[in-house]
């Protein structure tokens, strides 16, 4: 077995009185798309800002790539994509594309090249040129995807890529996710659109802090007895409920 | 260094497409200073015109004489009281026995001022003519050699010499040396601190720091490039002041423009800072009255030493009170850099606190 790029250990994250991630478990092996799915509030988001560096957890330990995080470097193998777009309004598409290329510490000789590169993966080619303040709500989303390419990080961490795409665009950037997947990089998505979740290699139910099932869509499926994982997602969530209601 | 390059750029790139913001850091200091200019300017002399009742006719006639002052003789107390209440006339004097009794419309201070003036001055004159016509009675009466050296009186001419500008020197020429940072300080601290606020709230300042850019990186990228910026606006103002508006400046320009890059690094360093605890514009503009405003009470136009001592402690931990200290020496006294050390070392202290704090501060967002 190949070593985990994510791995995170017994981590608890509090915020005040808050219980947010509880004696959270989770790796992820390199090479494979893993889809974090979980209600609004269950942490999903403060899972990727731990293994980012952002917040840092009051017990256990978060890996990537082996190394302790937070840890400043290793950001450069990492290509984050927040759940807003976060780009510059003011400048046009090329000149984020250019600045996040510096910011990432991508070799000057190559950035042209890179920017080419990501900006046909996301087809903004021709709109490279104009302000992002007039790019319209998909485009942005693809500018910003682009902008998590740069740097060919091995492992790229995407909060909700596909909030507000419209289909055509999400069927693309799935396309474009199952693509790089199959050049050898690792993603971590997180979503609540349940269909996307059986476009994953592995799906991880995050609830209420805590991973409560994960693993391939076809064994879950096979495990619940359900045809999606929709349903599936249902019934752990009410099974955690009961649970809940035991205590 | 190739980020903090980098950040700069963008910073300045950003400030340069946004050409509303730009004209106000660059002409709005222009338009107040011509405000202030033709305010401060005009004619202050006031127009006072005074009732009198029951006054000697010398007394009435000498504060006619008055400069700006009008007596008009009224018969009664009461049909002056009648005017003053109409607002014909700005005060009453009313003569009983050897005493005088005044009643001020005391609605614009500097008429009341002018009325008591004038009373005071003719009582005065009043009184050294009195004294002159009895003198020399008893002059008639005396030895003529003992008179020979009094009667000559030559009224001396009094010659006005200024070490700094001219007679036209006003309150506005001791402004405006402050003046200048303050509006260095008050356009950088906002901008700046609405940017650095507008980066959180948009999600690229997380991003940013998703990157392996160090937190320094980002507080010197925004330096610099606000650090032109004070240097472009400094230049415009000062050439302004002095090509445009015709104010003395003693000293070097080039001085002017180093404090006011110091005082415009603080005031970014001061905007970071307080943007952190802004969620929103609005709550950001929140600190113009809280931070901006009280800096130019203690920033040395009204002087300090006439205030009581616990508000003069108030100063010392603003940085306005220094930038003003120096510039206003180096304008209106032509100190050179070296003697205005110290409140330029008190900036630099004041810089290095408050970019130590935002560095560490930006470790809210990270933990490296």
């Amino acid at each position: 077995m190949k070593a985990s790029v994510v791995s995170m250990k017994n981590v608890l994250k509090k915020f005040g009185d808050q219980v947010v991630l509880d004696d959270f478990d989770f790796e992820i092996q390199p090479g494979k798309i893993v889809g974090l799915i979980g209600p609004s509030g269950s942490g999903k988001s403060t899972v990727i800002h731990i293994l980012l560096g952002m917040e840092s957890a009051q017990a256990g330990e978060a890996f990537v790539f082996g190394q302790s995080m937070p840890d400043r470097k290793l950001l450069s193998r990492i290509g984050y994509m927040a759940q807003t777009d976060a780009l510059y309004e003011r400048l046009t598409g090329r000149e984020n594309l250019q600045f996040f290329a510096e910011m990432k510490g991508v070799d000057p000789a190559l950035v042209s090249e890179q920017i080419e590169h990501v900006s046909a993966v996301v087809e903004l080619v021709d709109e490279l040129d104009k302000k992002t303040s007039g790019y319209s709500g998909g485009m942005k989303r693809r500018l910003s995807l682009a902008i998590s390419l740069l740097g060919n990080g091995d492992l790229l961490i995407l909060d909700e890529p596909t909030v507000g795409v419209d289909p055509a665009l999400r069927q693309s950037i799935w396309r474009e996710l199952h693509r790089l997947r199959d050049q050898g990089k690792t993603i971590l998505v997180t979503t609540h659109v349940m269909d996307e979740a059986e476009l994953v290699d592995d799906v991880a139910m995050l609830i209420a802090g805590k991973l409560r099932e994960y693993g391939q869509p076809d064994q879950l499926k096979k495990k619940y007895h359900e045809s999606t994982i929709e349903n599936i997602f249902l019934k752990v969530e009410s099974q955690n409920e009961t649970n809940v209601s035991h205590i | 260094m190739r980020r903090t390059l980098a950040i700069s750029k963008r910073v300045t790139l950003e400030l340069l497409r946004d050409k509303r913001t730009l004209m106000l850091m660059f002409l709005a200091p222009i338009l107040i200073l011509i405000l202030m200019k033709l305010v401060f300017s005009a004619n202050t002399s006031v127009d006072v015109k005074v009732a009198t009742v029951n006054v000697s006719d010398g007394l009435v006639q000498q504060i006619d004489k008055m400069k700006g002052v009008k007596a008009v003789k009224f018969d009664s107390k009461k049909s002056a009281e009648n005017s003053l209440k109409n607002q014909q006339v700005d005060g009453i004097i009313q003569s009983k026995k050897t005493d005088f009794y005044v009643t001020y419309a005391n609605t614009d201070p500097s008429k009341t001022a002018a009325t008591k003036a004038a009373l005071n001055s003719s009582i005065m004159v009043n009184n050294v003519t009195e004294l002159k016509r009895t003198l020399s009675k008893i002059q008639s009466q005396l030895p003529m050699q003992a008179s020979s050296s009094t009667t000559q009186h030559v009224k001396p001419k009094i010659h006005n010499d200024y070490v700094y500008g001219n007679s036209k020197t006003n309150f506005f020429d001791k402004m405006l040396p402050i003046l200048m940072g303050f509006f260095v300080f008050f356009f950088v601290f906002l901008i700046s601190g609405m940017a650095l606020l507008n980066e959180r709230t948009s999600g690229t300042l997380g991003r940013l720091l998703a990157t392996p850019v160090r937190r320094s990186e980002i507080v010197f990228g925004y330096m610099l490039s606000y650090g032109f910026l004070a240097i472009f606006q400094t230049l415009l103002i000062v050439l302004f002041t002095v090509y445009g508006l015709g104010v003395e400046v003693v000293g070097n320009i080039f001085n002017i423009v180093i404090v006011n890059v110091i005082l415009a690094f603080v005031a970014l360093a001061f905007g970071i800072l307080m943007s952190t605890f802004a969620k929103s514009e609005f709550q950001m503009m929140q600190f113009i009255p809280i931070i901006v405003i009280p800096q130019i009470f203690f920033s040395g136009i009204i002087p300090l030493d006439t205030m009581a001592h616990w508000v003069q402690v108030i100063a010392y931990i603003l940085p306005l009170k220094y930038s003003g200290e120096a510039t206003t020496a180096i304008v209106m006294n032509g100190e050179n850099l070296w003697s205005v050390m110290s409140p330029i070392l008190v900036l630099i202290l004041f810089l290095i606190v408050l970019t130590a704090l935002n560095i560490r501060g930006l470790r809210r967002y990270r933990k490296v």
